[in-house]
């Protein structure tokens, strides 16, 4: 057998292709399941860390229903979706975040600890090389910020990747994004910045950017704004 | 042919097994493979995790192309060494998706960029193309274990330290914010290098093992 002839050549690589490629389809779809609930379960321990929850991973889809009381889509004026169809914890952000902002549908998580209501905000935008995303709590009282969590696809590390280390996310604790709770106009609406050089004490609205870390910084804070303005209207009518 | 009569553990094999752990590792004699030494050896268990992949990868795309060896047109046998190597790659990702999630985040890209560690490549082209499917798996198998050793080596000394700890346990105490809160190494003031942590490091590691290694070992020693 002539192994360099063209007919031959082909004839190896159309085998060899179709070969690997149903070997592959095969491994992806009947590991998609697992790696889906893997997925999920990480969803719920984030949502969950924000309140201050901390479960492992395998267990956070057992504990979640226990203080998730509600999960809502919500529309840009801030009504909630009442099609069924719409189930606001299946919401793809990195999806939804493309379309026009009154084509988006919201999605927010409203926990119950200890007979105390909060509402959870689910943050998606862009750093300074892929994907950054996460989670802010917000107390009862539609202002101060009680929890927030970040992570991010592939931020540099020991730099813009510190967002995901407690040290940046404690910083939101206590934070406000209006200047006066119970506003929710665009004049009192002043989302929480990151600020390079570090933030003053007395200051309501800022945290410590991360030093060699400005472009990741910087984009959390538009990210912050972005999606917390969005949910000013869901605010004012509750 | 009279090899077919050779031993499975012969001489000749067991230098296969042996040879890429001390006199030709791939990584400090051959320096190959560096890129993913420096990555992913800041903690102990991707390392391991990394290096286990890759024993897997090696060995199975050094037997498949050892079996192919005599069917795979020579015009087009580049790419279809990457195609086994990719779609190996691609499965050891899916399973580490499915079942070590919080690993496979770890290792994110660098699961994928073992497609491109030259090791494996290398070993295709050198080996595997003209031995037999035995004598392939035991090179394969010889010359991950020695990437892995190394691998290991280095991100033992990292973590240790960088972090102070070893697979994520506190080995040297449990370091509080003050001093006097703190136990064991801790309580005296240690404090961890952070500049183990950082990517140059794992190179400088690297470099100290090389020369640990020539100084017991003569013969690699260039004029």
């Amino acid at each position: 057998m002539n192994t360099n002839s063209n007919a031959y050549t082909f004839i190896f690589a159309i085998i060899l292709v179709t070969v690997v490629a149903g070997l592959l389809a095969f491994t992806a779809t009947s590991l998609k399941p697992l790696q889906d609930e893997n997925v999920r379960n990480e969803k719920m321990q984030s949502i969950l860390s924000t309140i201050g929850v901390d479960e492992s991973r395998e267990n956070a889809g057992n504990v979640y229903k226990d203080y998730i009381k509600g999960e809502f889509a919500l529309k840009s004026d801030g009504s909630i979706d009442e099609n069924p169809e719409v189930e606001a914890f299946k919401i793809n952000l990195k999806n939804e975040i493309k379309k026009d902002a009154d084509q988006q549908r919201y999605p927010i998580y409203i926990a119950e600890v200890k007979g105390k209501t909060t509402y959870i905000v689910p943050l998606q935008g862009t750093g300074l090389w892929d994907a950054i995303w996460g989670y802010l709590a917000v107390d009862a009282d539609e202002n101060t910020i009680t929890g927030a969590v970040f992570d991010h696809a592939a931020e540099t590390p020991g730099l813009g990747a510190e967002i995901r280390e407690t040290w940046f996310e404690e910083q939101f604790i206590g934070e406000q994004f209006l200047k006066t709770t119970g506003d929710f106009s665009a004049n009192s609406f002043v989302s929480v910045k990151t600020v390079k050089g570090g933030s003053k004490a007395d200051d309501k609205h800022g945290v410590d950017a991360i030093s060699g870390g400005t472009i990741t910084s910087d984009k959390l804070s538009i990210m912050v704004e972005e999606r917390l303005e969005r949910y000013l209207p869901y605010f004012e009518k509750n | 042919m009279s090899e077919e009569n050779e031993a499975l553990f012969s001489k000749k094999n067991i230098k296969l097994l042996t040879d890429p752990l001390n006199d030709n590792n791939p990584i400090t004699v051959q320096v190959l493979g560096i890129c993913s030494a420096l990555a992913i050896t800041v903690q102990l268990k991707p390392a391991i995790v990394m290096a286990i992949a890759v024993v897997f990868v090696l060995v199975f795309s050094n037997l498949i192309v050892s079996l192919l060896r005599n069917l795979i047109p020579n015009r087009i046998r580049i790419i279809v060494q990457l195609v086994i190597v990719a779609s190996l790659v691609i499965i050891v990702d899916q399973v580490l998706k499915a079942y070590a999630f919080d690993v496979s985040k770890q290792l994110s890209v660098f699961v994928g960029l073992i497609i491109t560690n030259c090791i494996i490549m290398g070993r295709l082209e050198a080996f595997a193309l003209g031995n037999k499917p035995w004598a392939a798996i035991l090179d394969g198998f010889g010359n991950s274990a020695g990437y892995a050793v190394i691998l290991i080596i280095v991100a033992f000394f990292r973590e240790l330290l960088g972090s102070g700890k070893l697979m994520g346990y506190e080995v040297l105490g449990h370091k509080a914010k003050t001093v006097a809160e703190s136990t064991g190494l801790y309580a005296w003031g240690y404090e961890n290098n952070g500049f183990m942590l950082l990517s140059p490091m794992a190179l400088i590691v690297v470099g100290v093992v090389i020369w640990i290694q020539r100084s017991k070992n003569r013969k690699l020693i260039e004029a």
